[in-house]
């Protein structure tokens, strides 16, 4: 253990973490303002805001020697002893003349800017800034450039931090972004004829303290201040990346990645940073259709939710051999609850992972980022319910063989995919079926044999818990509401189990927790970060 | 004073003197023969220790030292950078050595390798020296010819390549991290220490960064010994137990207001007064010296009153100087207005920032403009303040930038202000007799830039 003294607090660190004096500090509760450094960056000591005062208590006389200058909080490591002074009168003069030099270039267009409301420069001027302007006043300029396909520079605004240029070139590795010119007169840009269109170019825009680097997506489309957040976990791949969803009256407006050390640090690829427009498309499946086993399609006719739960059941009991697709866009505690439901309609219902779509291959990026070719986010846990059922290893293609050698008379195939996923010729084997209900985001050939039409809900508008890719469940709240009168899928399914009260996935979770072992990690409260799932099998 | 005979200019004037064959004929490359016959390198890094030689490029560190902090059996590559990317303003003694003796660098270079087990040497070679180009590659081609360069050098299994890297044009490839990353290719921003290039340098490697005029020293050491640099400067002062003394001879650039500029070679300690009077024939024209650089613009001013004070390594910090830095002497004319000096000054450094530390990109640009202001004629009192606060905040010892640079364009301000504040108090209120009182913001001037 070393002991670090901040501003005359003694705070204990473990003898093997090597942090740093803003580190440190923060553990001690103080903020030491910074701009340059990035826990997931190189540390170029640059802006100048974090400098403090230290020093070294000596062990044996207790006497404390002091550096005689300031210090960057950022470059200084921490040992035993370590003395920091955040709030000394030289630290605050040294802070309000680094704001100070910064807004002598800046345009401070605040009104227009997007950054305003969650921008650095505005945060510490009002904390640590100087109410008077010594420097002269500026005509306002406003130079923006294109420096890629999502991201707009505005050049004003920017403060030279460089953590732009450091990710491009330690994390995403394509080195798209420089520094050009001199002194005052530098300024951020790109390589001619190489445009910054690496996939994972939006964190450059959640890196910038300033508005400098606006995402073409998010751009004048909402004051940050009436965004609301909501701690969530991106479907876009398996590697389920923890994200804020940001949303405003039921529309999200963008996504941003959440710090989670065992998932995806700091970042997240513009696949899943920009995957959320289907949510809001137009041509969502809204409406729960139904027309009667053998009648021609185009007779299906609207029902309300509340009939479904009912009707749903007698129909498919009526219809004999049930097989159930159950999609690994679902919750842990969605699957479980529709293998019941599916075992207490047929108890020999056969339970398959639904189609688990895959692009590509994994794509990993100098600095460890992965992409995950495997394009939905809890394959994992759904297999995992599957395996309590006595299902385990079922597979799309084995449902649909299973289908398609007519050993089965109706099959239910959950799908809540963002886009098509399914053909003619893929859908063909469920064509002979008695009932066919499928449960979708959007219409698709294997929606148009159905004799139920039912909406599905996307991942905002879940809530429950997904495994990675790594084994690691993380639970997420429900972060808007479906489109009007939409169900999501845990809904349906509890009150077709005939649960009582609202649809609450926390009781479904510990339920299965104290149920099985398998799922034993998820008993209690998740932390943010989530869990291993198999935590208790390698104990 | 004993008239000086000049040792690291003795080729200056000789025909043909950057030649091997001249060099040779003045005893070069002999003691580097016998060092390689004879010592170790430890023996050479214990010699340069022992001779006192503190770097020429504007620090003043002891070289031997220097050494000594490389890690002790690094199964290397250690590099050697010699550092010729002389762009301090009035300095250009390097160029002079580059020219017209670059054997007795080169000679220097190989000691300095094989004392710090060194097999690669880069010298980084300021872009505007074509001369110095031509005539340094032609020297290295010689030395290999002669056997002096290369592999197994005269059979002792010693190594030793050297390459010349030309700049780009940019005063700070001058700090020795912003050299390393420019060798490397990167943008020459300097590194954040620690690691210090001993331990960690060119690609990321244990590097030794030297000044030419520092190579020439240790080749002149080797050549004529210990006790003969001793015996030249000023001993070390016993009252001040971090001053290590100013040993040797130095190549003092003597420019600006003076009848004959050059660039003269005297012992350290010699004083300003001295080195205009007697190298240089005095101030031109009969003219008084209002001000003296002492050492590059970026050591700060001494006034008239000052220049009693000697030039050695602890002199000029006496008169409020930053210090010796590259010993380029300019002179100022009692008709040269202290305003100009400061706004050129100011032009430079606000050029040549390389824009990473917040206090130094926005200071020197800053003070630019704020001098840009007062020579328009719309200064106010109170941007003096500003730039004396601006003066005393930048740099590297107030602990606000990385590198030194901001504490070179702060001396010039903190000294022209601190002593001549009359000039600029009288200049600001003749020229803006209506203004000069006002301390409200007011809207910029458009500026002309520097590019």
């Amino acid at each position: 253990m070393a002991t670090v003294i901040v501003d005359g607090q003694e705070i204990e660190i473990g003898a093997d973490e090597r942090l740093n004096c803003i580190e440190a500090a923060r553990r001690a509760g103080k903020e030491i303002p910074h701009y340059c450094w990035h826990p997931g960056l190189s540390v170029v000591a640059s802006c100048r805001m974090c400098l403090i005062e230290t020093g070294q208590r000596d062990a044996a006389t207790g006497k404390v020697t002091m550096v005689p200058k300031l210090v960057p909080g950022c470059q200084t490591p921490v040992k035993d002893g370590t003395v920091i002074v955040t709030e000394s009168q030289l630290v605050k003069e040294s802070r309000a003349r680094v704001e100070e030099a910064l807004l002598i270039d800046h345009p401070i267009d605040c009104p227009i800017c997007d950054k305003a409301g969650e921008c650095l420069l505005q945060d510490y001027h009002f904390q640590h800034g100087q109410a008077e302007r010594r420097a002269d006043l500026h005509p306002f300029t406003s130079r923006k450039r294109d420096v890629g396909p999502t991201v707009t520079l505005f050049v004003d605004r920017c403060i030279m931090c460089t953590r732009c240029v450091r990710f491009t070139r330690e994390v995403a590795g394509s080195a798209e972004l420089m520094v050009t010119s001199r002194g005052a007169k530098e300024e951020i840009d790109v390589f001619p004829g190489h445009p910054l269109a690496n996939k994972l170019a939006g964190n450059v825009v959640d890196l910038c303290p300033v508005g400098a680097l606006g995402d073409k997506d998010f751009l004048y489309q909402q004051r940050v201040w009436f965004l609301k957040r909501e701690a969530n976990v991106c479907g876009g791949c398996a590697a389920g990346c923890s994200i804020h969803t940001e949303h405003n009256q039921d529309t999200v407006y963008r996504l941003k990645p959440r710090e989670n050390p065992h998932v995806n640090t700091w970042w997240m690829c513009d696949d899943g940073r920009y995957g959320w427009h289907h949510l809001h498309d137009d041509s969502r499946v809204l409406d729960v259709m139904r027309r009667d086993a053998g009648s021609a399609p185009g007779s299906a006719t609207t029902l309300e939710w509340a009939d479904v739960v009912v009707r749903l059941r007698d129909d498919l009991k009526a219809a004999g051999r049930l097989a159930v697709a159950v999609s690994p866009m679902l919750t842990v505690e969605e699957a479980w609850m529709l293998c019941a439901v599916a075992r207490s309609i047929d108890p020999q219902a056969f339970l398959a992972v639904g189609h688990v779509p895959v692009v590509g291959a994994d794509e990993t990026f100098p600095g460890g980022f992965t992409i995950r070719a495997e394009k939905c986010p809890n394959q994992r846990g759904v297999a995992e319910v599957l395996a309590l059922y006595g299902a385990g290893g079922n597979t799309w293609d084995n449902l649909v063989a299973h289908v398609a050698a007519g050993r089965a008379d109706a099959a239910w195939i959950t799908g809540a995919y963002p886009g098509a996923w399914i053909d003619e010729a893929a859908a063909a084997p469920f064509a002979g079926l008695r009932h066919l209900v499928v449960q979708d985001l959007f219409d698709s050939p294997l929606m148009q044999l159905a004799t139920w039409r039912l909406p599905a809900v996307g991942f905002a508008e879940r809530a429950g818990t997904w495994v990675n890719v790594a084994h690691r469940a993380q639970s997420f709240a429900q972060a808007i509401r479906p489109p009007a009168g939409v169900w999501p899928e845990g809904r349906l399914f509890w009150n077709m189990l005939g649960r009582r009260g609202l649809y609450d996935p926390v009781a479904v979770r510990r339920q299965m927790a104290e149920s099985s072992a398998a799922f034993a990690a998820l008993a209690g409260d998740l932390p943010a970060v989530g869990v291993d799932l198999r935590i208790h099998q390698l104990a | 004073m004993q008239p000086f005979k000049p040792v690291l200019l003795e080729a200056v004037g000789v025909p043909d003197g950057h030649s091997i064959a001249s060099y040779k004929s003045r005893g070069g490359y002999a003691p580097l023969e016998a060092t390689l016959a004879g010592k170790q390198p430890l023996d050479v890094v214990e010699m340069v220790k022992a001779s006192g030689l503190r770097g020429r490029g504007g620090a003043g560190f002891p070289t031997g030292l220097k050494w000594t902090f490389l890690p002790k059996d690094h199964p290397g590559p250690i590099y050697l950078c010699v550092n010729a990317d002389e762009s301090e303003p009035g300095t250009f003694n390097n160029r002079i050595m580059m020219e017209d003796d670059p054997h007795q660098v080169i000679e220097g270079i190989i000691l300095s390798s094989y004392a710090t087990r060194a097999t690669t040497a880069y010298i980084y070679l300021r872009y505007e020296y074509p001369q110095s180009w031509h005539r340094l590659q032609a020297a290295i081609d010689e030395a290999y010819a002669a056997g002096y360069l290369g592999k197994n050098i005269r059979g002792t299994g010693f190594s030793l390549d050297i390459y010349l890297h030309r700049g780009a044009a940019a005063y700070i490839c001058g700090e020795e991290t912003g050299l390393i990353e420019s060798l490397e290719g990167k943008r020459a921003w300097p590194r954040i220490k620690p690691p210090f290039p001993a331990i960690e340098g060119l690609f990321r490697k244990p590097t030794v960064v030297n000044n030419i005029e520092t190579m020439a020293c240790v080749a002149q050491i080797a050549r004529r010994g210990v006790d003969w640099f001793k015996s030249i400067g000023v001993p070390a002062d016993p009252a001040n137990p971090r001053d290590p003394g100013s040993y040797g001879p130095k190549l003092y650039c003597l420019s600006g207001h003076v009848e004959k500029p050059g660039c003269y070679e005297a012992p350290l300690g010699i004083t300003a007064r001295e080195l205009i009077d007697r190298f240089g024939g005095g101030v031109w024209q009969g003219r008084r010296a209002k001000a003296v650089i002492p050492g590059g613009i970026s050591m700060g001013l001494m006034t008239e009153g000052e220049l009693d004070t000697p030039l050695d390594f602890a002199g000029p910090g006496k008169v409020g100087c930053l210090g010796l830095g590259t010993a380029a002497v300019v002179v100022i004319d009692d008709q040269t207005s202290i305003v100009d000096f400061l706004h050129n000054s100011c032009r430079f450094f606000a050029h040549e920032s390389c824009g990473q530390c917040t206090p130094c990109r926005e200071g020197t640009s800053w003070s630019l403009r704020l001098l840009e202001r007062i020579k328009a004629g719309k200064g106010r009192l109170r941007d003096l303040d500003i730039l004396l606060e601006l003066g005393n905040t930048m740099g590297m010892m107030p602990g606000s930038t990385i590198c030194g640079l901001a504490d070179g364009a702060a001396w010039p301000i903190k000294n022209a202000i601190k002593k001549f504040r009359g000039e600029f108090e009288d200049y600001i209120k003749r020229t803006n007799p209506s203004g000069w009182m006002v301390t409200d913001p007011v809207p910029a001037l458009q500026i002309v830039g520097a590019h």
